[in-house]
C-alpha cells in the first residue's frame, strides 16, 4: 500500500486548483456548479497555521484571577459549547485549573449547557457555571434561560463579548459581539453586569451568585470581557476576592403569618398545596410537619418534590374534590394560584368557573410577589388572595408551624385529630384507584405509560434512584405509583415549558446524582429530545450513570391534540391533525441514535413483554457507570 | 335543552340503527382516524381524557355528548364524523376486553 505524505499548503492549494479548474471545464448546458470563494492564503494560515513560536505573554493572564473567582464560589462545573469570546477563559480552567472545580463540561448547543446546569442545581442544591459565547451563543442559550427563570433555579452564566472595537478581530468576532450584550435575556434574567476590571469582575461575580441564589433564585449573567480575560493582570495591581456569605432567605411578616395560622387551625376543611416549595430535604420534613399538626390533605403539584406519594396526607389526585370542599386553601409557592382555584375549559366559549365553594379563604406564602417584571407574563392570571405573605415558603413554614400550634385551642386538637381516619381511608382507597387504573391496556401495543412506569418502578426500586425528569406527559403515572419520598426522587419541571429541556436536564441532575452514587431515570420525551441530542453524547463523555427511557409516543402529542380541537370547532375533520405534529415517516430510530454517539442503545420496544428484560439490561449497564438508552414506543399519554 | 339532548340521541340511534351491522374493526380504524386515540388511549384507557372502554357509557348517552359537549373534548358534528362511523366506534369501544385483575399483575402489588 503506498503511503503518501500530504503538505497541508500544498494539499489545500491542489484542492483550490482542482476545484477551479473543474468549474472552468463544466461542459456547456450543464447545471453550474455554485461559485466557490475559496480562503486567500493569508486567511487559511490565520486558521489553520501555529506559528513556530509565540511570544511569551506579559504576566499573568486576567482568565487566571477569573478562576480564582469562580474557585472561591464553590462552582464545581462550567458547562460550555466552545467558543473563541472566552478562549481566554476556557484555556486558563483546563491548564491554569488543572481542569477541576471547576471542569468544563463540553456540550452540543448552549441551550444544553443551561438546561444541565438547570437539572443539576435541582439536585445538587447549588449553581453550575455556564461559559456562553456572546450574542449567537447567548441567542442559543436564552430559551434554557427562560425556563430556568420561569422553574426560579439560579445558573450563574458568564458570556464572552470583546468591548474594546479596536481589539476585536475583523469578521466573525464583530457579529459576535453587542454593545449591551445581555438585554436580550434581562427581561428573564435577575441581575446582570459587565465589569470593566479584574476587581470589578470580582466583585460583581460574587454579587451575582448572592442575588441568584437568595429566593427568588434566578439565572444572572456577568459579561466576561475579551480584552480583560487575555490581558495581563498588571504589575502592582491589587486583587480581592469578597468573602461569600449567603443571604438568609426572606420570611414572610409575622403578622400576617399569625392570621394564617389562625385560619388554618380553625378550618374544618384546610388544604394545602404547593407547588415549588421544598428547596431542600428540609422542605419536606416542614410540609409533613405541617400538614400532620393540622390533618390536613396535601395537593402536590409538583414543581418540586414537596411531600412524600405514600404519607397518608399525599391527596394530589383528590385536587378537584378537595379544592371544592375546602374552606381554607394555603398555597405554598404556588406558579398558578388562580388556575388552581378555578377551572378553565378551552371550547368555543371560552369559560372559567370558580372550583372554591363560597366563603373560602386563600392565604398564599411565596416568593412571586417579591420579584416580578413586566413583559413575559409568566406570573399568571390574578388571584385575589385573602391573605398574601410575601416570603421564601420554606424559611416562613417554621413560623407558621408554631403559629398553627399556638393557635390550637384543646377542643380543635381532638377535631383535627378525628382527622385522621378519614384521611387514611381516602388515600389508601387514591392509591387503590391509582393502581386499578393502571391495569387498563396493561398489555397494550404502543406501551401503555402505565405499563412503562410500573415496569420501570420494579426495576429500580431496590436502587437508590433519582427521577430526573417531568412526569406530566406521561399522566403523571410514576407519582401515582411508585414511592417517591426523599427530595432526590423527583426534580420537578422546566418551568417555562420549553422544549429541549428534558435531555440535558437529566444530564445535569445526573452529574450532581453520581457524586451520591445515584443511579438517574429520564422518562424522555420524543419531541424533546429532537431538540438537543447532542446531550446524549455529553452524557457518554464524562460518563454519567444515567437511564434514559424514551416515551416515544411518536408526535409532538400536546399540538396534534390542539390541532385536532380547532379542527373540529371549524367543523373541517381531525384526520389531518397528524401533519406538522407526527414524528413518522421515517420513525426516528434512538436506540440508533444513542449508539451513534458511543451509547448502550436497545429498542424500540414495542411488546410490553419484552421490556422488564430490557429494562434489567439497562441497568445493569447503568450501575456500571455509563449511560443507557432503551427506545419504548408508547400510547400517546 | 334536555329535549334536544333526546332528540339527537333518538336520532343518532335511528341513525345506528339504520346501519344494520356496525363494524368494530372499522370502528378501530375510525377511532385512530378521528383522533379518539390521542386523549383517551389505543385502548380507551384514558389519558389526557378520561377512560370510556371497557363497558362505555350507554350509546345514547355517550353520542349525545360527542356531538354537543361544550367540555374540554370538542364536539364531533355529523360532517366529520358520521352517525354510522359513530356506531362503529362505540362497537370498538364494546369489544375492548377488560383488563387483568389487580390481584393478576405482580408488579402493581404494593
Amino acid at each position: 500500500m503506498e503511503t503518501m505524505k500530504v503538505d497541508r499548503r500544498k494539499f489545500l492549494a491542489g484542492v483550490a486548483g482542482a476545484s477551479a479548474a473543474s468549474t472552468m471545464a463544466a461542459p456547456r448546458g450543464a447545471a453550474a456548479a455554485p461559485a466557490v470563494k475559496f480562503p486567500s492564503a493569508a486567511a487559511r494560515a490565520a486558521e489553520t497555521l501555529v506559528p513556530a513560536a509565540l511570544p511569551a505573554s506579559p504576566g499573568r493572564p486576567g482568565s487566571d484571577f477569573m478562576v480564582d473567582v469562580i474557585r472561591s464560589l464553590g462552582i464545581e462545573y462550567i458547562a460550555a459549547n466552545p467558543a473563541s469570546s472566552f478562549r481566554g477563559l476556557q484555556e486558563s480552567i483546563v491548564n491554569y485549573g488543572g481542569n477541576a472545580k471547576p471542569e468544563f463540561l463540553t456540550c452540543m448547543h448552549e441551550e444544553s449547557s443551561v438546561a444541565m446546569a438547570h437539572g443539576y442545581f435541582k439536585i445538587a442544591g447549588k449553581p453550575m457555571g455556564v461559559l456562553c459565547h456572546g450574542t449567537v451563543g447567548l441567542q442559543h442559550a436564552s430559551m434554557g434561560l427562560y425556563n430556568a427563570w420561569c422553574d426560579r433555579v439560579p445558573v450563574i452564566m458568564i458570556l464572552g463579548n470583546i468591548v474594546d472595537a479596536a481589539k476585536r478581530r475583523p469578521g466573525v468576532e464583530w457579529l459576535h459581539t453587542a454593545q449591551d450584550v445581555a438585554a436580550i435575556v434581562r427581561d428573564f434574567t435577575k441581575w446582570d453586569d459587565l465589569p470593566g476590571s479584574l476587581q470589578h469582575f470580582a466583585e460583581s461575580s460574587v454579587r451575582a451568585y448572592k442575588i441568584a441564589t437568595t429566593p427568588p433564585m434566578e439565572p444572572v449573567v456577568i459579561v466576561a470581557d475579551g480584552g480583560l480575560q487575555e490581558g495581563p493582570i498588571s504589575d502592582g495591581e491589587s486583587l480581592a476576592i469578597p468573602r461569600l456569605v449567603a443571604t438568609a432567605p426572606p420570611q414572610g411578616d409575622a403578622g400576617a403569618v399569625r392570621e394564617a395560622a389562625r385560619l388554618l387551625a380553625n378550618a374544618q376543611a384546610p388544604v394545602i398545596v404547593a407547588d415549588r416549595l421544598a428547596r431542600t430535604p428540609q422542605g419536606i420534613t416542614l410540609l409533613v410537619e405541617l400538614a400532620e399538626t393540622l390533618n390536613a390533605p396535601v395537593i402536590d403539584q409538583r414543581g418540586r418534590m414537596n411531600f412524600p406519594t405514600a404519607h397518608y396526607l399525599c391527596h394530589s389526585e383528590r385536587a378537584r374534590a378537595l379544592i371544592g370542599q375546602a374552606d381554607v386553601i394555603c398555597g405554598l409557592e404556588l406558579t398558578d394560584y388562580w388556575g388552581t382555584v378555578n377551572a378553565y375549559t378551552d371550547n368555543h366559549e371560552r369559560t372559567t368557573t370558580a372550583r372554591t365553594k363560597a366563603g373560602v379563604k386563600l392565604v398564599s406564602i411565596g416568593v412571586g410577589d417579591l420579584y416580578t417584571k413586566s413583559n413575559y407574563q409568566d406570573f399568571e392570571r390574578f388571584a385575589a388572595v385573602d391573605v398574601p405573605i410575601a416570603g421564601d415558603g420554606e424559611a416562613t413554614l417554621p413560623a407558621l408551624i408554631e403559629a398553627v400550634k399556638a393557635s390550637l385551642p384543646a377542643e380543635r386538637r381532638t377535631a383535627i385529630a378525628g382527622r385522621a381516619e378519614a384521611m387514611r381511608k381516602a388515600h389508601a382507597a387514591m392509591r387503590e384507584r391509582q393502581r386499578v387504573d393502571a391495569t387498563y391496556a396493561w398489555d397494550a401495543t404502543p406501551v401503555s405509560t402505565a405499563r412503562l412506569s410500573a415496569e420501570l418502578w420494579g426495576a429500580i426500586k431496590n436502587e437508590d434512584w433519582s427521577l430526573v425528569s417531568p412526569d406530566n406527559f406521561i399522566s403523571r403515572w410514576p407519582h401515582r405509583l411508585w414511592t417517591m419520598e426523599k427530595h432526590h426522587h423527583f426534580i420537578g419541571g422546566s418551568g417555562g415549558a420549553g422544549e429541549g429541556y428534558g435531555l440535558p436536564a437529566a444530564v445535569g441532575a445526573a452529574l450532581a446524582n453520581r457524586a451520591a452514587g445515584r443511579l438517574s431515570v429520564n422518562i424522555q420525551c420524543d419531541g424533546d429530545m429532537m431538540y438537543a441530542p447532542g446531550a446524549l453524547w455529553t452524557a457518554v463523555h464524562h460518563q454519567l450513570p444515567l437511564l434514559t427511557v424514551m416515551h416515544n409516543n411518536r408526535a409532538y402529542h400536546q399540538e396534534t391534540m390542539h390541532l385536532q380541537r380547532l379542527g373540529n370547532r371549524r367543523n373541517r375533520g381531525v384526520d389531518r391533525a397528524g401533519i406538522g405534529t407526527a414524528i413518522t415517516n421515517p420513525n426516528v430510530d434512538y436506540a440508533k441514535l444513542a449508539q451513534s454517539m458511543g451509547m448502550w442503545g436497545e429498542g424500540p420496544i414495542e411488546n410490553p413483554a419484552d421490556l422488564g428484560p430490557a429494562l434489567a439490561r439497562a441497568v445493569a449497564v447503568v450501575k456500571r457507570g455509563e449511560p443507557a438508552l432503551l427506545d419504548v414506543v408508547t400510547q400517546p399519554r | 335543552m334536555r329535549s334536544v339532548l333526546s332528540a339527537l340521541a333518538a336520532g343518532l340511534l335511528l341513525g345506528s340503527s339504520a346501519h344494520a351491522e356496525p363494524s368494530a374493526t372499522n370502528g378501530h380504524v375510525l377511532f385512530v382516524k378521528v383522533g379518539c386515540y390521542q386523549c383517551h388511549g389505543y385502548q380507551g384507557q384514558g389519558g389526557a381524557g378520561p377512560r370510556i372502554a371497557p363497558d362505555p357509557l350507554p350509546f345514547d348517552g355517550l353520542a349525545a355528548f360527542v356531538r354537543t359537549t361544550s367540555g374540554e373534548m370538542p364536539p364531533y358534528t355529523t360532517t366529520i364524523l358520521s352517525d354510522n362511523d359513530l356506531a362503529d366506534i362505540y362497537a370498538y369501544l364494546q369489544s375492548i376486553p377488560r383488563p387483568p385483575a389487580l390481584a393478576d399483575v405482580p408488579l402493581l402489588k404494593q
